[in-house]
């Protein structure tokens, strides 16, 4: 496996550097990793913080801007951040009217993101927490870690992060973003495994042929394997297996998120066909975006999360917003 | 007695051990979680030995308070603060006495082992650390040998379990047939007791 990089050690570093360099309108620390956008603390308005393992770029640094998140804290690849991250961010943002840490639903990201909750308050610093967990792949969940959070990630993000640009208090971005998350549903498929720098091989051995369905965005496994189905077969599994777990009511937001390693090409023809199976379930969509947003490193494959809008969710997701991985209107 | 020295010797025995079978964590973390276990607690017990090097803590309490908080700051993932949890409760529970008995040990070890099933949510036969720790305290009041035997016993037994927490649970059923990660790091921990107790 030929990869881009320097030594495995130094690539979330590496990437901090790069990212610093790009983007003059975010603050980098690459020592500590925080994201901050430079603008911030902003007088009077609720801070949004999340984080999570590097791996899912543009999630989350690409999309720490105004409109969206204050701040993101990265950690190691397909590893929670630790708690001191989280609360150099959350102290870095903070303008007095709070902070609300994004969580997606990992048992690592939980503990850790839990740990700073109680650090941060202990300085002063009012924090809600939002955890998402939209991948309905995960069935029984309790019996497992719970649901996985994935793309109604960015869905969050975007909406919440409205919310708060506004200058509504955090007892409602907070809800907002729970709001979304609790219309939000995803399914996601491999067609390959990815290589993470550690072990330097592909994370599990999926042959020729084969495709696994119902994956989450580490690297694991999914739940079950077949033989390769046509782009439209997959569409209509992943957008039934979202439907048959949340019957839409109101227009959806469409992500067609490509895994890191489908090309644009294939990613635009899959939403051809996930956009079949929603008007032929008679599903109006609101807007879709299409590419490369919660990315699992070097997999191959898709995911399709559907996030029910009214007319105040899909204000918010119009609303500016300008980052490094998600801008619109300013 | 057992005093600072032996507090130490378990901690740079962990983190030697540590190097010896990061591959083998970080490939037993492949087929059921994300391959990255031995790497990660590679960087905590590499922080925890330049902190202890540096800081020079005097107790067996504060020692392992320090590895703790080492492991919570550098490991991230779950195991950052499971492991960060266990080791700094347990120390938090041996108090500042300088000596401290096997009987206090193993009571304090009780008391680390159930803040991270507290943590964690975890019980016995979820297939986690807590299969290997859990068993390892039962046995302490018959030695260290013996704890070290049972927590090896209790991570060869999580191969045929399905994983209930953690992310090897979103496999279902084919979490089954493979050795969990986080029970085999805890059996090289508690092998390192004995270790530093010379066995």
């Amino acid at each position: 496996m030929r990869m881009l990089i320097n030594v495995p050690e130094t690539v979330v570093a590496d990437a901090l550097r790069g990212l610093a360099a790009a983007h003059p309108e975010l603050v980098v620390d690459v020592e500590n990793r925080v994201i901050v956008r430079r603008d911030a603390p902003v007088d009077g308005k609720v801070a949004l913080v999340s984080g999570g393992g590097s791996g899912h770029e543009p999630l989350h640094g690409g999309f720490v801007g105004p409109g969206m998140l204050s701040a993101a804290c990265p950690g190691e690849v397909f590893t929670s951040p630790v708690p001191d991250q989280m609360v150099r961010a959350a102290a870095a943002v903070d303008s007095g009217a709070g902070v609300l840490f994004i969580v997606k639903n990992y048992t690592g990201d939980v503990l850790n993101f839990d740990m700073a909750a109680e650090l941060a308050e202990d300085e002063g610093i009012q924090v809600a927490k939002v955890l998402v967990n939209d991948d309905v792949a995960v069935t029984d969940s309790l019996y497992t870690a719970g649901r996985r959070g994935t793309g109604a990630t960015l869905f969050v993000e975007k909406i919440a992060g409205a919310a708060a640009e506004e200058g509504q208090p955090l007892e409602r971005v907070e809800a907002v973003a729970r709001q979304v998350n609790e219309s939000s549903r995803s399914f996601g498929v491999a067609l390959s495994a990815c290589t993470t720098y550690a072990k330097g091989s592909p994370t599990f051995d999926l042959p020729s042929g084969e495709l696994e369905l119902g994956i989450g965005i580490h690297g694991e496994p999914g739940r079950e394997r077949r033989p390769m189905m046509t782009s439209g077969e997959i569409a209509d599994f992943a957008v039934n297996a979202v439907l048959e777990d949340m019957p839409p009511r109101n227009p959806v937001l469409v992500l067609v998120n490509g895994m890191g390693a489908t090309p644009l090409l294939e990613l635009y023809g899959f939403n051809a066909e996930v956009q079949r199976v929603l008007g032929e379930r008679g599903v109006a969509v609101a807007h879709t975006l299409v590419g490369n947003y919660v990315t699992s490193l070097d997999m191959a494959g898709a995911s399709v999360t559907l996030c029910q809008v009214d007319e105040e969710l899909l204000r918010l997701w119009n609303a500016p917003v300008r980052t490094a991985g998600l801008r619109w209107g300013m | 007695m057992l005093d600072a020295d032996f507090f130490r010797r378990w901690m740079a025995a962990t983190a030697a051990s540590v190097e010896r079978e990061a591959e083998r964590l970080t490939a037993l973390d492949s087929p059921i979680g994300d391959a990255d276990h031995g790497s990660n607690l590679l960087r905590g017990f590499r922080a925890v030995s330049a902190a202890l090097e540096k800081e020079d803590p005097r107790t067996p309490g504060a020692i392992l308070v320090l590895a703790g908080r080492q492991l919570i700051s550098t490991v991230g993932g779950a195991s950052g603060p499971l492991y960060g949890t266990l080791l700094r409760r347990t120390g938090k529970a041996l108090g500042d006495a300088a000596e401290v008995d096997e009987a206090q040990l193993t009571a304090a070890l009780r008391t680390g082992v159930e803040a991270v099933m507290a943590l964690g949510g975890a019980a016995p036969g979820d297939k986690t650390m807590i299969d290997a720790l859990s068993p390892a305290v039962d046995a302490l009041d018959a030695g260290f040998g013996a704890a070290r035997a049972a927590a090896e016993e209790g991570a060869l037994a999580t191969v045929p379990l399905q994983a209930r927490k953690g992310r090897a649970s979103y496999l279902g059923e084919r979490s089954i047939g493979h050795q969990d990660p986080g029970a085999t790091s805890s059996a090289l921990l508690i092998a390192a007791l004995a270790e530093a107790n010379g066995e």
